[in-house]
C-alpha cells in the first residue's frame, strides 16, 4: 500500500551515507557533523537527472553499522520504547515515495522488515557506490527502501547501471542481465537461518511460504550450516575495512578537531576519541587487530576464504533453487532497553543479513522476510515478493 | 679482520604518465602552486573511488620487462595504513600481495668488472603529499599536489657491496628506464629516490649482520657518503663495541655527514596491509602483454653493437651515442636523412653533445629534430653551407625547434656562393689592402697565405667553398 500521495511520487529521501552537495552528510557521526560534500553520489545524481527531488537526509547510525540508527550522534527516533529507523519513518509518514540508502550492515533490510516496507539490496556492482561514505566497501550496496516492490523496482531501474567512476561497477552488458525475464519457481528455506527467531518472525516466514506455495512455487526446507558462518566472517571483514576507511578522519583535514592537543599524535587521538562512538571504536579495534601482521592470515585471510566458501554454497543451492527465503531479523521490533543492555547487538543480529552482504547477492525484504537470489535476479525476486509483500503489515 | 658491506636498495621512481594513478589530475606539478593539482579523490575525500590509470600498469610492466622481471599476469592493489598528515586518506594504495613484476636481474659494470644484481620485485603505488614547515609562523602546511602521483618501487636483493656498485646500479636503472621512456629518474627533481639497506659482516661469512635502513639521501653523492659513513659506524661498533647495533631506520643528514636513528623495528608501526576492495585485480591478457613487449626499445648494448656492425662506427663513437636514448633517436633520424653514419655521429658528438654540455643540460634533455640535423649535414657535405655557418644554424635550431636549415640559411645569407667573379673581386680588394702579407707569402712564408685566406672568408661571410677560395687566392697572387 502506498503511503504517499501522487505528488510525492518523484520525491525521495537519502540516508546520511549518501553524499549530497546541497545538504550536510554526516554518516551519523559527530566526526562529520556539518560536513558538506563537493559532489552528489552517483545514484542521487541519476535520480535528479530523471526529474526526482531529494527532499531530505535520513539519519543513520554511526557509519550505518548498527541495528536501525540508534548510534546516531544526535540520537534516533523511537516510539513506545521501540527504536525506529528514520528513513522508514519518513516513508511511512508520506514525506517521500522511497529512500535511497547504503546497506552496510543490514540496517536498511531490518528497517524494511520491521516497518512493513519493501527493500531491495541489488547485486553488488550494479549500482555505483561513487559518492557514498565508505564503510565496508567489499559488501556495502546502495539500496532502495519503499512502500512496495513496484516502487523499489522503479527507483532501482533509474539508479542501476555502469559507472566509470567506480572501479567495482560491473560492465553494462552484465547489469543488463537484471532486466531478463525470470520467474522464481523453487525456493529453499534454510533451517540454520531460522535459528534464534521469535514467534513473530516465524509467523511472517510461514505466511510468506504459504503464499508462495499457493502461487505454485515449490518450497523446501533444507539444512545448510555453511551459510550461517557468514556472520563472524562478515563482522571481521566489515570491521577491518571500516577501521581503514575511517582512518582518514584524523582531525587534520576536515571534520571534527579536538580543541586541546600539544602534538600531532594528540591531535589524532583526542579528535578521534572525542568524535567517535562506542560501537565504531569497538569495530576499529577489532578491525585493526584483524589486519595486524600477527592475525592477518589467521583471521582476515581466513575470512576471505570463508566468503568464497559461502558464495560457492549459494552457487550450489542455486543449481536447484531460484532463491533462498530467510528471516531479516530475529524479532519484529527492538526495544530501547535491549539495545542499551547489549551494545553489540548489531554484530549478533546481522546473522540474518550477513549472508547477502558477504556474497554481494541481491536480497529483497518484503512481508517481513528476506529473499536472496542469484546475481542479477532482482527483477524475478521483486516479482515473487509482490505476492507476499502484504503479509508484512 | 676484513669486512664486507652487504647492501640492498629500495628505489622509488616516479612514472612519467601524464595523469595520476587513480584520478585524472595532472601528475606533473614540479614547481607548481601548492594544491593546484588536486581533486577530491587525491585529497582522500570520502565517496571518491579509485579508478586505475591503465597507463601506469603499462609503464609498470615495461619497467619490469626492462629489468628482466617476470610479469605477474594478475596483479593486485593493496592498502597500507599509517597516519601522517601528508597522506590524506591515512592509507597508501600500493602492491603487497601480487606486485606487477618479480625476480628480475640487472647487469652492472664497475672497475672490478661485471656483476648481476637480482631484483626482488617492482610494485606500483601512489606517492604521498608534502609537508611544508613554516618556521616564521611556527606552523606546517600540507601540499597534496604529489599525492597519488604514480611510483614504482624497485626492490633489489642484497647483492651490492660498495658505493661504487650502488652508483653503477642506479645509473643502470636510470638508463634502462629512460630508454623505455617510463621515467625521468632525476634525483634532483625527486623523480628517483633511494633507501639503502646496509649491514656489515666479516669477509667470507654467509650470515647477514644487523641491518640499518637509511633514508633521505637526495643525490648519488649523498648516497655514497652515507654508505661510507654507515659502513664505518658498523665496523666500529663490531670491533670496538662503541654501540649496540639494532635493526632500525636511520635518517641521513648530508650537511652534518651523519646518520641518526629514526625508529627501531620494535617501535615501527604495523602497516596492516590488506587487498583494496575498491580496486579489482588487474588481469594482463596475452594481447596486452604482447603489445607492451613489442613496444620495448632496443637495449643500449644491442644498439651499440648495431652501430658498430651495421653503421661502421668506432667503439668510442657508438659508446658516446648510446649513453642516452635521446641521443640515439636524434642520431638515427639524422642518419636517415643524410645517409652518412660517420657524418651524423661526428655532428652529434662534436657539436650537439658539446652544446648540451655548455648549456649544462643532460643528454636526455636533448630536444632537437634529428631529421633537421640530417638536412643541415647534407647542406654542409653538398657544399651549400660552410661549416662555421652550419654551427651557427645548429645553435639557432637548439633555441627554435621550428627552424628549417635550408630556409634559415637562405634567409640569413649563409649560402655558399659559386660566383667566381664576385670572389675574385673580394680577393683583389684584400690583396690590395695587405701588400705585406702578399710579399711575405711570395718570400716563402706559408702562414701569410692563411692570413689572407681568413680575411677573404670573413669578407665573404663564410659563404665560399674553402678549396675554391684557396685556389683562386693562390692564382691571384702568383
Amino acid at each position: 500500500m502506498k503511503t504517499y500521495t501522487e505528488d510525492k511520487k518523484l520525491t525521495v529521501v537519502a540516508d546520511d551515507m549518501m553524499l549530497t552537495k546541497d545538504m550536510p552528510t554526516t554518516a551519523g557521526s559527530k566526526m562529520l557533523d556539518g560536513y558538506m560534500s563537493l559532489f552528489d553520489s552517483e545514484a542521487l545524481a541519476r535520480l535528479k537527472d530523471a526529474g526526482y527531488t531529494v527532499a531530505a537526509k535520513a539519519a543513520v547510525g554511526e557509519f550505518a553499522i548498527d541495528l536501525l540508527g540508534e548510534t546516531n550522534f544526535k540520537g534516533a527516533p523511537a516510539s513506545d520504547g521501540h527504536i525506529k529507523n528514520q528513513a522508514a519513518e519518513m516513508i511511512l509518514s508520506g514525506d517521500a515515495s522511497a529512500a535511497v540508502c547504503l546497506d552496510v550492515n543490514g540496517a536498511v533490510r531490518r528497517a524494511a522488515a520491521q516497518s512493513g516496507l519493501v527493500s531491495v539490496k541489488p547485486t553488488y556492482g550494479t549500482v555505483s557506490r561513487f559518492g557514498t561514505i565508505p564503510a565496508a566497501c567489499s559488501g556495502e550496496t546502495v539500496s532502495v527502501l519503499a512502500c512496495d516492490a513496484e516502487d523499489c523496482g522503479r527507483i532501482l531501474d533509474l539508479i542501476a547501471g555502469h559507472d566509470d567512476k567506480d572501479g567495482t561497477s560491473l560492465p553494462a552488458e552484465l547489469i543488463a542481465k537484471t532486466n531478463e525475464a525470470a520467474t522464481v519457481r523453487k525456493v529453499a528455506v534454510l533451517a540454520s537461518m531460522k535459528k534464534g527467531i521469535g514467534a513473530d518472525v516465524c509467523e511472517k516466514l510461514d505466511a510468506a511460504v504459504a503464499v508462495l506455495k499457493a502461487n505454485g512455487v515449490e518450497v523446501d526446507e533444507i539444512d545448510d550450516s555453511v551459510i550461517s558462518a557468514s556472520r563472524p566472517a562478515w563482522n571481521a571483514l566489515m570491521s577491518a575495512e571500516l577501521c581503514n576507511n575511517v582512518s582518514r578522519y584524523d582531525g587534520v583535514k576536515y571534520g571534527y578537531r579536538a580543541e586541546s592537543f600539544t602534538n600531532i599524535d594528540e591531535l589524532y587521538t583526542n579528535s578521534r576519541t572525542e568524535a567517535f562512538g562506542e560501537l565504531l571504536k569497538t569495530a576499529i579495534i577489532f578491525g585493526s587487530e584483524t589486519l595486524s601482521t600477527e592475525n592477518y592470515m589467521k583471521i582476515y585471510d581466513k575470512c576471505l576464504r570463508v566468503r568464497r566458501v559461502i558464495s560457492e554454497a549459494f552457487g550450489k543451492l542455486f543449481e536447484t533453487y531460484d532463491a533462498v527465503l530467510m528471516p531479516a531479523t530475529s524479532s519484529m521490533s527492538y526495544t530501547e532497553a535491549e539495545v542499551k543492555e547489549n551494545k553489540f547487538i548489531a554484530f549478533e543480529e546481522n546473522y540474518y543479513t550477513a549472508p547477502a552482504s558477504i556474497t554481494g547477492l541481491p536480497a529483497i525484504v518484503a512481508g517481513g522476510v528476506q529473499l536472496v537470489g542469484r546475481a542479477f535476479s532482482e527483477k524475478a525476486l521483486l516479482e515473487a515478493a509482490k505476492k507476499y509483500e502484504k503479509e508484512g503489515k | 679482520m676484513r669486512y664486507e658491506t652487504v647492501i640492498g636498495l629500495e628505489v622509488h621512481v616516479e612514472l612519467a604518465t601524464s595523469s595520476k594513478i587513480f584520478c585524472s589530475c595532472s601528475a606533473h606539478s614540479y614547481g607548481a602552486e601548492p594544491n593546484s593539482h588536486v581533486c577530491p579523490a587525491c585529497c582522500g575525500m570520502p565517496g571518491m573511488l579509485p579508478v586505475v590509470n591503465k597507463r601506469v600498469v603499462d609503464y609498470g610492466m615495461k619497467a619490469g620487462m626492462m629489468l628482466g622481471c617476470h610479469i605477474n599476469r594478475t596483479t593486485t592493489f593493496d592498502k597500507k595504513s599509517y597516519y601522517y598528515p601528508d597522506l590524506p586518506a591515512a592509507y597508501q594504495t600500493t602492491q603487497w600481495f601480487a606486485p606487477v613484476a618479480v625476480n628480475g636481474v640487472v647487469e652492472i659494470e664497475t672497475s672490478k668488472g661485471k656483476k648481476n644484481v637480482r631484483i626482488k620485485q617492482i610494485h606500483m603505488e601512489e606517492d604521498a603529499g608534502k609537508l611544508v614547515h613554516d618556521i616564521r609562523e611556527d606552523t606546517t602546511h600540507v601540499d597534496f599536489n604529489r599525492t597519488s602521483v604514480p611510483l614504482i618501487e624497485i626492490v633489489s636483493q642484497p647483492d651490492l657491496s660498495s658505493a661504487e656498485e650502488v652508483e653503477a646500479y642506479l645509473e643502470r636503472l636510470k638508463t634502462l628506464l629512460r630508454y623505455a621512456k617510463v621515467a625521468e629518474c632525476e634525483m634532483a627533481h625527486g623523480t628517483m629516490r633511494c633507501d639503502v639497506n646496509l649491514s656489515v659482516r666479516p669477509e667470507g661469512s654467509n650470515k647477514l649482520g644487523v641491518r640499518a635502513e637509511m633514508k633521505n639521501m637526495n643525490s648519488i653523492e649523498a648516497i655514497k657518503r652515507a654508505i661510507e659513513y654507515e659502513t664505518a659506524r658498523h665496523i666500529d661498533a663490531i670491533e670496538n663495541g662503541t654501540e649496540e647495533l639494532r635493526q632500525e631506520t636511520r635518517r641521513w643528514d648530508d650537511i652534518k655527514g651523519k646518520s641518526y636513528a629514526m625508529r627501531t623495528k620494535e617501535t615501527a608501526g604495523d602497516y596492516r596491509y590488506f587487498p583494496d576492495p575498491n580496486v579489482m585485480p588487474v588481469v594482463i591478457d596475452d594481447e596486452w602483454f604482447d603489445s607492451i613487449k613489442a613496444s620495448l626499445p632496443e637495449f643500449p648494448e644491442v644498439k651499440k653493437e648495431r652501430y658498430i656492425s651495421e653503421y661502421g662506427l668506432g667503439e668510442y663513437d657508438a659508446d658516446q651515442l648510446t649513453k642516452s636514448i635521446a641521443l640515439c633517436e636524434c642520431f638515427e633520424a639524422a642518419y636517415g636523412v643524410c645517409k652518412s653514419a660517420k657524418d651524423a655521429a661526428n655532428w652529434m658528438i662534436s657539436e650537439v653533445m658539446s652544446i648540451l654540455n655548455q648549456k649544462k643540460m643532460t643528454y636526455d634533455m636533448l630536444d632537437l629534430d634529428g631529421k633537421a640535423l640530417g638536412e643541415l649535414i647534407l647542406l654542409v657535405s653538398g657544399g651549400t653551407v660552410g661549416r662555421a655557418n652550419a654551427k651557427k644554424i645548429l645553435a639557432a635550431m637548439f633555441d627554435d625547434a621550428s627552424i628549417e636549415p635550408k630556409a634559415y640559411a637562405e634567409a640569413n645569407g649563409y649560402v655558399v656562393s659559386n660566383d667566381t667573379g664576385m670572389i675574385e673581386a673580394v680577393i683583389k680588394a684584400v690583396i690590395a689592402a695587405d701588400p705585406k702579407s702578399v710579399a711575405d707569402y711570395k718570400s716563402g712564408k706559408e702562414k701569410a697565405l692563411m692570413a689572407l685566406f681568413g680575411k677573404c672568408m670573413k669578407e665573404l661571410k663564410g659563404n665560399c667553398d674553402p678549396q675554391t677560395l684557396r685556389k683562386l687566392l693562390i692564382d691571384s697572387i702568383s
